[in-house]
């Protein structure tokens, strides 16, 4: 009889030991974790997320020659609607994306599809189409104003070898921010295609099989089963390269002289950002810059999310 | 069947021909920046374009140092990536880790918050990381470069991917023998996420040795110059011998060409990893 409540009395206890094993155990789980997380939140917080608050509070000030500033409410914001080198670089920046990112990913695709057939030599053609994906940005403006120069360029040579006397291409008011388009599609190709190349393997080669037994043709099938089967993909590289194409930068600032006439037809939306901030000492603008671009990238981004509904297909 | 067969063959050569015409658009530019550096003077400048220099002028390489602290951009950039890289892939997989494998109070707003930063364009944060840097007083040193780029919401995220797609069980063993979890991470868990590892340091690598914008703003004497604001220098300086910029350029992107050519598998998978999620 004095045995059962013995026994009780020992699962209690037993059951207080678990829940208390549990309990050091989770502190454990807590301590290890903020532990770990700390050193990144930290750094994050100090160098990432405090920035942004500041950088809207930066643009309701404007800045003195002594890096001092005062409040002065919306009016960056005023500002902007008479800027009409700010209009510009919008506009610059506009069609900068409506032409590279179409092409870019049009042109990735197709290299793709290329590659995921049966042929040889594949990877020679990957590593070759990727080399300009690894290059310094501020080597490829380099060369590109070589290959471009007006009188000594290879590219206006072959030109005159057709005949055809090539034009400034990046001094030229009209064309030079197409030849900085051309210049962002053909280092960008790469990139995209070893995304979409690991899409195409993704698709499941009995749907190409299935096709093939109904005798669909080539392009049948690429619009039939590629295009819908990539659309998840196509739709993540468009996002990214209309992030990416919205901030350029580095092209601009080297191949475009600081004094060329070409400057105003080209200079992006952060273009303009960079000279107030760091060469005109005009911060309080720049940050203006900084939080319309942070808008305009989210509005557009979220109209991409919901224009996929129509077009990107998910198993 | 000879019909068939045809097709098949014309069909391989027209996708051949499209995949040269397109390689030689890649790698033209490429063999023309190395031919124009062994070039002279006035041989880059000749009409007809002279395509193969008469003697390789490898001067333009010395001239290169000469001109410039170059020696001194190469180590700088070599020391920012380095540490960079290192830096990073350790604290993004430490917080990854935690977010993917331990339950803790607060993790889904802490997760968010790093989320927040992916969402937002860099230029947002450079006006006040610039301001802290000068109130630090680490402008024209290499810690400027270096530091904010130790954290990464777009590593942590990218390897908290790869830590959740581990199996529960191996954690639970561990944990059985009396590991913690800096030992359970460390010993098991990081092996096991190596190709994650690997893509975000590839990336990271990329990422420090070309950037300019950042590295231009904070570090603007020579001391501290990373290759690609030298080259934007050089370019200021030497506008027209292109001989020496296209040796200068050439110069810069040797150091990755290398280590493409030594990892291009991983550098491969590693985007088309980071791409394909």
């Amino acid at each position: 009889m004095k045995g059962i409540p013995q026994q009780a009395e020992v699962k209690a206890n037993t059951k207080v030991k678990v829940s208390n094993l549990a309990n050091t155990r989770k502190r454990s789980d807590y301590f290890w974790a903020y532990l770990m997380i700390a050193p990144t939140m930290l750094g994050l917080m100090i160098f990432y997320l405090w920035p942004i608050l500041q950088t809207f509070y930066y643009s309701f000030t404007e800045w003195g020659a002594f890096g001092q500033y005062e409040w002065t409410g919306l009016d960056n914001y005023k500002r902007m609607f008479e800027d009409s080198n700010l209009i510009k670089s919008f506009k610059n920046t506009g069609i900068y994306i409506i032409f590279t990112v179409p092409i870019g990913i049009f042109l990735s695709i197709l290299v793709a599809v290329l590659l995921n057939q049966k042929i040889k030599g594949k990877s020679v053609y990957r590593t070759l189409y990727f080399l300009p994906v690894i290059t310094m940005p501020a080597a490829i403006a380099m060369v590109w104003k070589w290959l471009y120069n007006s009188d000594y360029g290879l590219l206006n040579y072959l030109l005159s070898l057709i005949g055809i006397k090539g034009p400034q291409w990046v001094s030229d008011p009209k064309i030079a921010l197409y030849s900085l388009i051309a210049v962002a599609i053909w280092s960008g190709i790469g990139y995209n295609m070893v995304i979409f190349l690991s899409g195409l393997q993704g698709i499941p080669r009995t749907y190409y099989e299935a096709a093939e037994m109904d005798g669909a043709g080539p392009i049948r099938v690429f619009f039939k089963i590629t295009l819908p089967l990539l659309s998840p993909v196509i739709f993540f590289v468009s996002i990214m390269s209309l992030i990416g194409a919205f901030q350029v930068f580095d092209l601009i600032f080297m191949m475009i002289g600081k004094s060329s006439t070409a400057l105003e037809n080209t200079q992006s939306i952060v273009y303009l950002f960079y000279q107030h901030a760091f060469v005109l000492n005009d911060k309080g603008y720049a940050a203006a810059i900084a939080v319309l671009l942070l808008i305009v990238i989210l509005i557009i981004t979220a109209i991409q999310f919901v224009l996929q509904k129509k077009w990107v297909h998910y198993d | 069947m000879e019909r068939a067969r045809q097709l098949v063959t014309s069909k391989t050569f027209l996708i051949h021909f499209i995949l040269i015409l397109g390689s030689v658009a890649m790698v033209v530019p490429f063999l023309w920046m190395i031919l124009t550096s062994l070039k002279t003077y006035a041989e880059s400048i000749h009409v007809p374009p002279v395509i193969f220099p008469d003697k390789f002028q490898w001067g333009n390489y010395k001239e290169i140092f000469e001109l410039l602290p170059f020696f001194k951009f190469m180590l700088n950039t070599l020391i920012i990536t380095i540490v960079r890289t290192v830096g990073q892939v350790f604290l993004c997989s430490l917080a990854a880790y935690a977010f993917a494998r331990i339950e803790f109070p607060g993790r889904n707003f802490l997760f968010l918050l790093a989320l927040a930063v992916l969402m937002v364009p860099g230029q947002v944060f450079l006006l006040p990381q610039y301001m802290i840097m000068v109130k630090l007083g680490w402008l024209n040193t290499l810690q400027a470069v270096i530091v904010p780029g130790l954290f990464s919401a777009f590593g942590t995220f990218l390897l908290r991917q790869f830590f959740m797609g581990l199996p529960k069980e191996l954690e639970e063993a561990a944990r059985l023998d009396g590991c913690n979890h800096f030992q359970i991470y460390w010993k098991i868990m990081l092996p096991l996420a190596k190709p994650g590892l690997v893509a975000l340091g590839i990336f990271t690598t990329l990422w420090s040795w070309n950037e300019l914008m950042w590295p231009m703003i904070v570090n603007s004497s020579p001391e501290s110059m990373t290759l690609s604001v030298g080259l934007s220098s050089l370019q200021g300086q030497y506008l027209t011998n292109y001989p020496i910029l296209m040796a200068g350029s050439f110069l810069a992107i040797l150091p990755m060409l290398v280590l493409f050519i030594i990892l291009q598998k991983q550098f491969i998978e590693g985007i088309a990893v980071t791409g394909g999620k």
